[in-house]
């Protein structure tokens, strides 16, 4: 007989109230870990970003201009590598609910600056070729059941009119971070209509990118590139693509502390739950503690009776409740896939799970361990009679 | 008889309740030969459990000496104290205290768990003292499925496991019918007469009594020489 045998036996001892505890540990665990990912999800654009790039947009506000002509000026720029651009185009398919991210690129210099977005070597060549043509994530193109060659049209919200672009290339990120719902078309073709239609916008870029030799340079070619065009009539603001990133996750941050508390909060909950059966069962067992005690066990084998159930029960639910957290993050994934383009369990969050598990199996297991190591035999022996 | 196993010196212990100091025991002194069956005896309240308690080392006396095999165990830290009961103190208690998760043949081993005895050598052992109180039959049976006798025997096998040198039985047949009352004591005795166990029983039964070499009446906290009449 051993003390994992004794342990097994204690935790299905009151088997309804065990599988309550093991159950609601389980779901703190499966929201505790949905809510982190969901943090993490909202700051999935600013792990995807390179030290090696910069954006540049205007000073002034991202939804002002900046004119192409910019980018020969900021070649010249010591340090500076590749630059290229694009802008937002807000369009719709078919209706408002089927959002994602679509932009139109200068796409030769947009691809070399992004490899992370993996593309077939004759895709690439055939986008490049077509003015029309439009390479999508490989989420995005599930989710809406496209085939290389099919015509997609997007409506304008910004700029007016539908558009219709064709199918030439499918990407798949190479990191985990990568996100695979994008839609990126050429700028030129976006141009073209915009020299028609709205004059005043034509050879204007929404943002450009920077590709940058060392990014420990980064500050001093990003003060290079402001300076460069300080006093022009579009003043520029440059920062690293994380910064950049960052700006948007902070005008959301409320929220994503919001959702880190509850996260939390859901920890706190289910600590006083497992204490609660923990000192429900020590104190039903007092006796039995005082019997052991008898028998010459001392109090720190007492002590790992009751951690060790302690950690029997934190340890069932948190395996489940990990266990569970896949199916649900992929559901949760494929239902809100287009406001968390990547929404993964991460390594750290499971780690997370089992340090929030072993937490609360500590603090569970605490008073009623001090009270059981404490009590006297005599007074242990009572208790029962 | 020989010499004495027990020697207690001036013992005092007494319980606080609230502010109230309340005396238990005052100034006892006794010895306990080596190899008696002592009953100890006395009306409720009178401190029979409270002496055993300190006799079996699972209480601290407020001044005094107690000597058992030659060493003060009053004078033992908690974790000395453990160490020597397991080595020395079979325990026999009114409600058995049996753990209700573990078979009777796990619940003998229970002891030899904190010895450095092997898988083999712990199971030979349980198994001889299952034997002896005649529970063979009955070893992977749980408490809930004995009857309260063989419950009480399961406890003695379990106190007579670890070849303690001192018994100590706190009212062992409280709790069952005479049948089995009858039993309990005849192995008790059994265990006194053929393994020289040396046997301190709180009790107060005097039929319980009898089977006894000796009794010793407590009264108030004090020792006397024979029962009051309503006593008992």
């Amino acid at each position: 007989m051993h003390l994992l045998n004794l342990l097994f036996r204690n935790v299905l001892r009151h088997k309804l109230r065990s599988a309550l505890t093991i159950a609601a540990v389980a779901v703190a665990i499966l929201a505790f870990g949905i809510l982190r990912t969901v943090v993490g999800a909202w700051y999935v654009g600013v792990e995807a970003s390179s030290a090696n790039r910069l954006v540049t947009r205007n000073a002034i506000s991202l939804i002002f201009y900046l004119p192409i002509s910019y980018k020969e000026k900021m070649q010249t720029i010591p340090g500076v590598k590749n630059v290229s651009y694009g802008n937002w185009f807000g369009g719709i398919y078919i209706d408002e609910k089927n959002f994602f991210p679509n932009f139109a690129i200068e796409p030769k210099g947009y691809l070399e600056l992004y490899p992370e977005l993996v593309l077939k070597e004759e895709d690439k060549k055939a986008f490049i070729k077509d003015r029309k043509g439009f390479i999508a994530g490989k989420k995005l193109v599930e989710r809406f059941g496209w085939n290389i060659g099919d015509t997609v049209t997007l409506k304008g919200t910004i700029f007016q009119g539908n558009w219709d672009f064709i199918l030439r290339g499918i990407y798949r990120g190479r990191d985990k971070s990568t996100d695979e719902t994008t839609f990126l078309f050429h700028w030129d073709y976006l141009n073209e209509r915009v020299r028609k239609n709205m004059p005043a916008l034509a050879d204007h870029a929404g943002y450009f990118v920077i590709g940058i030799k060392d990014p420990s340079m980064a500050a001093e070619i990003s003060r290079a590139v402001d300076m460069t065009f300080k006093n022009s009539l579009a003043e520029t603001l440059t920062e690293t693509e994380r910064a950049f990133n960052l700006s948007f996750v902070a005008m959301t941050e409320a929220i994503v502390i919001a959702i880190e508390l509850v996260s939390y909060v859901v920890i706190f909950i289910i600590m006083a739950v497992a204490a609660n059966t923990m000192a429900m069962t020590a104190r039903e067992r007092r006796a039995e503690y005082a019997i052991f005690k008898t028998l010459g066990f001392r109090g720190i084998h007492i002590a790992s009776m009751i951690y060790g159930e302690s950690f029997l029960i934190t340890m069932l639910g948190c395996a489940i409740g990990v266990a569970v957290s896949y199916p649900v993050a992929n559901a949760f994934s494929s239902e809100l896939g287009a406001y968390f383009p990547v929404f993964n369990i991460s390594g750290e969050t499971i780690f997370m799970d089992v340090v929030a598990s072993v937490v609360v199996a500590l603090a569970a297991g605490f008073f009623p361990t001090l009270r059981a190591v404490k009590t006297n035999i005599a007074q242990g022996l009572r208790s029962k009679t | 008889m020989s010499e004495p196993i027990v020697l207690v010196k001036n013992l005092l212990k007494s319980y606080r309740r609230g502010s109230e100091i309340i005396p238990v025991l005052e100034d006892i002194s006794f010895a306990i030969d080596r190899g008696d069956f002592l009953a100890l005896m006395g009306p409720s309240g009178s401190g029979k459990s409270t002496l055993l308690n300190l006799l079996a080392g699972i209480d601290y006396p407020d001044s005094g000496e107690i000597i058992v095999g030659g060493i003060d165990i009053s004078a033992l830290s908690e974790t000395q104290l453990s160490m020597w009961r397991a080595l020395n103190v079979g325990f026999i208690f009114q409600f058995y205290n049996l753990i209700p998760v573990l078979t009777a043949f796990e619940n003998v081993e229970l002891p030899l768990l904190l010895s450095p005895l092997s898988r083999k050598q712990r199971r030979s052992h349980v198994e001889a003292a299952l034997e002896i109180v005649n529970l063979m039959d009955r070893l992977n049976h749980y408490p809930s499925e004995l009857s309260g006798g063989q419950q009480q025997r399961v406890a003695i096998a379990r106190a007579i496991v670890s070849d303690p040198s001192i018994i100590v039985a706190d009212e062992p047949t409280g709790d069952l019918d005479r049948a089995s009352a009858v039993d309990i004591l005849e192995l008790m005795s059994n265990l006194n007469r053929e393994f020289s166990k040396t046997i301190i029983m709180v009790t107060h039964d005097p039929r319980a009594a009898k089977r006894a070499r000796s009794i010793m009446y407590l009264d108030k906290g004090t020792l006397k020489d024979a029962p009051a009449e309503s006593a008992f």
